[in-house]
C-alpha cells in the first residue's frame, strides 16, 4: 500500500500539482472505494439473506427480476430512492435529518480497518482493534438520536432498547477481544492475523479462545441488532422501533449501516478468530501450482482475498440460520443474559486465555 | 408531584398494530416496560351479526354465519345450523353427522395452525410462520375441492350438508393424514423445547383456575388452566360420543401451556378425522340431506340454544323464535370475548414484550369479538 501511495504520488508530482491536492484527491478515491464495495456487499448481502430465509422457510425467494432475481435489490434500492423523503411535522427536525448519517458514517469508517489481503489495507494503525471498537459504538448514539427525535413513542422505546442492549453486550465483546489481543501481543489488526500463521488451521485463535469466539459471536449478533436480539426494532411489539417515521433513503441509510454493520463484524470475526485472509493448510494452494514468480504473487493476493470471503460468508451463513431458527427474547432477559453469563464468560475465556500464553512464553511474557 | 412529572406513559397498542390480530385497540399504561393498567377497545369491526338476523330468512342468513369467525366456519354454521334443527325436532342423517364433523375438525387443525404460526410470529420467529401456512394450504385445498371456497364454505344446510364428496377427495386426505403427524413433530422439534421459547413463555402470564372459570374462559385457555371441560365430551352432539379422542389438558396455565394443550389438540383431532374417514368410506352411498327446501322455512315457537366447541372455546348460538320466516333474537356467546375480557388481569405487571405472548397464547379473533 505505500509503495503504491508513493508511487501515485510521483505520478501526481510529475505534473507539477501541489501534494495537497494529491492527497485530497487520494482520499477522495479510497472514499469512494468504499462506498462502492459497500453499498456493492449490502445489495448482494440482501438478496442472499432474502434467498437463503425463503430456503429455510421452504419458499422460493426472489426469482423475477433478473437472472435468479438478482436484480430485485437494486430495484428496491431504486424504488427507495424514489420515495417520499417524510419528516413529522412535531419531530425535532434537525436531529431527526442527522441520526441517520450518524449511524451510516461510522460504519462505513471501519471498512478503512480491514485488511482485505497481505497488502490492501486503506489505513493500516497501530491500534486497529481499539479503533474498530471504539468506532463501532457510534451507531447507537445515532439510534438514540433517531428515536428520541422522532417525537413517536414506539421509536423512544426502541431507541432505549438499542442503548441498553448495546451498551450491556459491548463489555463481553471487548474482554473476548481483549483475549485475541493478549495472544498476539498486538493491537493492529494485521499483526494478529500474522500471529495466527504458524500451523495452519491449529494456529488460529479459535482454538486456544474458542469461549471467547462464541461470546464474541453472540455479542456481535446483538450488537448488529438481528434475531434473537432485534429488539430495537420488534416488528411485532414497537412496529419498526426507532424508524417507524423514517421513509425512503433516510430509512436506506439505516438499512444499509445494519447489513453493512452485519458484513463487518463477520469479516472481523474471521480476522480475529480464524485467521483472516490464512489459508487452513499453512500454504496457499497456488504455491504449488509450478507459475512464474509474479503471477504466483499476484494469485496469492485473490486467494488471500477469497480466503478471508469465504470464512465471512460461512459465518454470515450461521447468522442468517439463526435469524431462521430462533424466536426474540425479552429486553431484561436480554441485559441479563449479558451481565450473568456472557461476562462471566468472557472473564473466564481472558484468565484462560492469560494462562496459555504465559505457559507458551514463559518468563519473557512477564 | 405534579402532572407532568407522572411516571407512567400512556402508548396506544393497535388498532393498526400488527400483533392485535385484527382490529383491537389496547391502551395501556406504561412505567418503564411494565404494564401497569391495560384497557381493551373493541368494536373497530362490529359487523352487526346479531342485528342482521332480525331481518332475514333463515336461509338469507345462513351464509353470513360464516363471517363470525372467518378461521372456524364450520363451527359458526354448525352451532346455528343445529339450534334450527332442534327448533324443527330433526334428526339428521347420520353420514351427513360424519361428515359434519370430519370437517369441523379439519378445520380445528387449520384453525390452529394459523394460531401457531402467528403466535410465533409474535415472538419473533418467522420459520414457524411459514411451515404452519404450507400445512394450512393442503387443507385449504381440500375444502376447495369440497364446498368451492377456501374460508366462507357456506357448506351446512338445515338438515344436513349441501354437496357429497367429490371421486379424488379422500385420496388427498389419506395423504395429509399420513404426512401431518410427521409434520406436527416438527413443529414440536423446533418449538417445543427451544430455549428462548421456553424463556419467552414459561411461567408467562399464568391463568389460575378460579380466575379462568370466574371470567367463564372456555376452550384450550380453560383445559391450560387445569379444568378439563370439553363439550364435545361434556354434552356430545352430532356423533362425537361416537368417535374416540383425548382431552388434551395442563394444570399450571401459563402460556407455555397454552401452546402445547393445542399442539395436543391438532393430533386429537386428525385421530377424529381418521375415524370419520373410515366411516364414510365404508358408508359411501348413504342419504346426506333432508332436502329441506329454501322457501317458507318457519320456525316453531320458542328459544333454542347450541353448544359447539370450537377452536376458541364454547360457541354457542342462542335463536328466539316467533314461528314466523325471521327469527326474532340471534344471540351469540363466542371464546374470544371471554379471553380479551381477562386479557389486562394477566397482563398486569407483565413486560410490554409480554403482552404480545399473552395475547397471542389466548387465540383471539376480532371478528369473534366484535361480531
Amino acid at each position: 500500500m505505500d509503495v503504491l501511495y508513493s508511487y501515485y504520488l510521483e505520478y501526481f508530482q510529475s505534473f507539477g500539482i501541489n501534494e495537497a491536492w494529491a492527497i485530497l484527491l487520494w482520499y477522495a478515491m479510497t472514499f469512494a472505494i468504499v462506498a462502492v464495495l459497500l453499498i456493492g456487499v449490502v445489495l448482494v448481502l440482501v438478496l442472499v439473506e432474502r434467498k437463503l430465509l425463503a430456503l429455510f422457510t421452504v419458499r422460493k425467494g426472489p426469482n423475477r427480476v433478473g437472472f435468479w432475481g438478482c436484480l430485485q435489490t437494486v430495484a428496491d434500492a431504486i424504488k427507495l430512492l424514489f420515495k417520499e423523503d417524510i419528516i413529522p411535522d412535531k419531530a425535532d427536525k434537525f436531529l431527526f435529518w442527522i441520526a441517520p448519517i450518524l449511524v451510516f458514517a461510522p460504519v462505513m469508517a471501519v471498512w478503512g480497518l480491514i485488511p482485505w489481503d497481505s497488502r490492501f489495507c486503506i489505513f493500516n494503525s497501530i491500534v486497529g482493534v481499539l479503533l474498530f471498537m471504539a468506532i463501532l459504538t457510534f451507531p447507537t448514539f445515532g439510534i438514540l438520536l433517531a428515536g428520541y427525535s422522532s417525537n413517536n413513542k414506539y421509536s423512544l422505546i426502541g431507541a432505549f432498547r438499542a442503548c441498553v442492549q448495546t451498551i450491556s453486550y459491548e463489555i463481553p465483546l471487548v474482554m473476548s477481544v481483549l483475549s485475541i489481543v493478549v495472544l498476539a501481543q498486538t493491537l493492529n489488526i494485521n499483526n494478529i492475523i500474522l500471529a495466527q500463521s504458524s500451523n495452519g488451521i491449529f494456529g488460529w485463535n479459535f482454538i486456544p479462545a474458542f469461549v471467547g469466539m462464541v461470546v464474541f459471536f453472540v455479542c456481535a449478533i446483538a450488537q448488529m441488532n438481528r434475531t434473537p436480539f432485534d429488539l430495537p426494532e420488534a416488528e411485532s411489539e414497537l412496529v419498526c422501533g426507532y424508524n417507524v417515521e423514517y421513509s425512503g433513503m433516510k430509512f436506506a441509510m439505516f438499512f444499509l449501516a445494519e447489513y453493512a454493520e452485519t458484513f463487518i463484524i463477520s469479516l472481523f470475526m474471521a480476522i480475529l478468530f480464524f485467521g483472516g485472509y490464512l489459508s487452513p493448510f499453512g500454504g496457499y494452494i497456488v504455491e504449488q501450482l509450478d507459475i512464474n514468480f509474479v503471477t504466483t504473487q499476484f494469485l496469492i493476493y485473490i486467494e488471500q482475498f477469497s480466503w478471508l470471503i469465504i470464512k465471512t460468508a460461512i459465518i454470515l451463513f450461521v447468522i442468517i440460520w439463526i435469524r431462521a431458527t430462533l424466536p426474540r427474547l425479552r429486553a431484561d432477559q436480554l441485559t441479563a443474559f449479558a451481565w450473568k453469563v456472557l461476562l462471566p464468560l468472557s472473564i473466564i475465556n481472558f484468565f484462560v486465555v492469560s494462562v496459555i500464553k504465559y505457559m507458551t512464553m514463559g518468563a519473557s511474557y512477564v | 408531584m405534579s402532572e407532568k412529572l407522572k411516571k407512567t406513559m400512556k402508548i396506544n397498542i393497535g388498532p393498526q398494530h400488527p400483533s392485535t390480530h385484527g382490529v383491537l385497540r389496547l391502551v395501556l399504561e406504561l412505567d418503564g416496560e411494565v404494564i401497569k393498567s391495560t384497557e381493551p377497545i373493541v368494536g373497530y369491526l362490529h359487523r352487526g351479526m346479531e342485528k342482521m338476523a332480525e331481518n332475514m330468512t333463515y336461509f338469507q342468513y345462513l351464509p353470513t354465519v360464516d363471517r363470525i369467525d372467518y378461521l372456524s366456519s364450520f363451527f359458526c354454521a354448525e352451532a346455528f345450523v343445529s339450534s334450527v334443527e332442534k327448533a324443527l325436532k330433526i334428526e339428521v342423517p347420520q353420514k351427513a353427522q360424519y361428515m359434519r364433523v370430519m370437517l369441523m375438525e379439519l378445520n380445528r387443525i387449520a384453525s390452529h395452525l394459523l394460531w401457531l404460526g402467528t403466535f410465533m410470529l409474535d415472538l419473533g420467529a418467522s420459520s414457524p410462520f411459514f411451515y404452519c401456512f404450507r400445512e394450512r394450504e393442503v387443507i385449504l385445498n381440500l375444502f376447495e375441492d369440497l364446498t368451492g371456497a377456501r374460508m366462507m364454505y357456506n357448506f351446512h344446510t338445515f338438515g344436513g350438508v349441501k354437496k357429497d364428496f367429490q371421486a379424488h377427495f379422500f385420496e388427498k386426505l389419506d395423504k395429509f393424514m399420513l404426512d401431518f403427524p410427521k409434520k406436527v413433530d416438527e413443529y414440536e422439534a423446533i418449538i417445543t423445547k427451544n430455549p428462548v421459547f421456553l424463556k419467552r413463555a414459561y411461567g408467562i402470564g399464568v391463568l389460575n383456575k378460579k380466575t379462568a372459570l370466574a371470567y367463564a374462559i372456555t376452550g384450550p385457555n380453560l383445559r391450560a388452566s387445569g379444568v378439563t371441560l370439553d363439550f364435545r365430551k361434556q354434552s356430545p352432539y352430532l356423533i362425537y360420543d361416537k368417535v374416540e379422542f383425548d382431552v388434551p389438558n395442563r394444570k399450571f396455565g401459563d402460556s407455555w401451556s397454552r401452546y402445547f394443550v393445542r399442539v395436543q389438540e391438532m393430533k386429537e383431532s386428525l385421530k377424529i378425522v381418521k375415524q370419520c374417514a373410515d366411516w364414510l368410506q365404508q358408508n359411501k352411498n348413504e342419504d346426506y340431506n333432508l332436502g329441506i327446501r329454501p322457501v317458507a322455512l318457519k320456525v316453531p315457537v320458542g328459544m333454542y340454544v347450541s353448544n359447539v366447541e370450537s377452536p376458541r372455546g364454547l360457541l354457542s348460538c342462542v335463536l328466539v323464535a316467533d314461528g314466523s320466516e325471521k327469527p326474532v333474537r340471534v344471540k351469540w356467546r363466542t371464546g374470544s370475548f371471554y379471553a380479551v375480557q381477562v386479557l389486562p388481569n394477566l397482563i398486569q405487571n407483565h413486560k410490554m414484550s409480554d403482552l404480545m405472548t399473552i395475547f397471542g397464547s389466548l387465540d383471539v379473533i376480532l371478528p369473534e369479538v366484535d361480531r
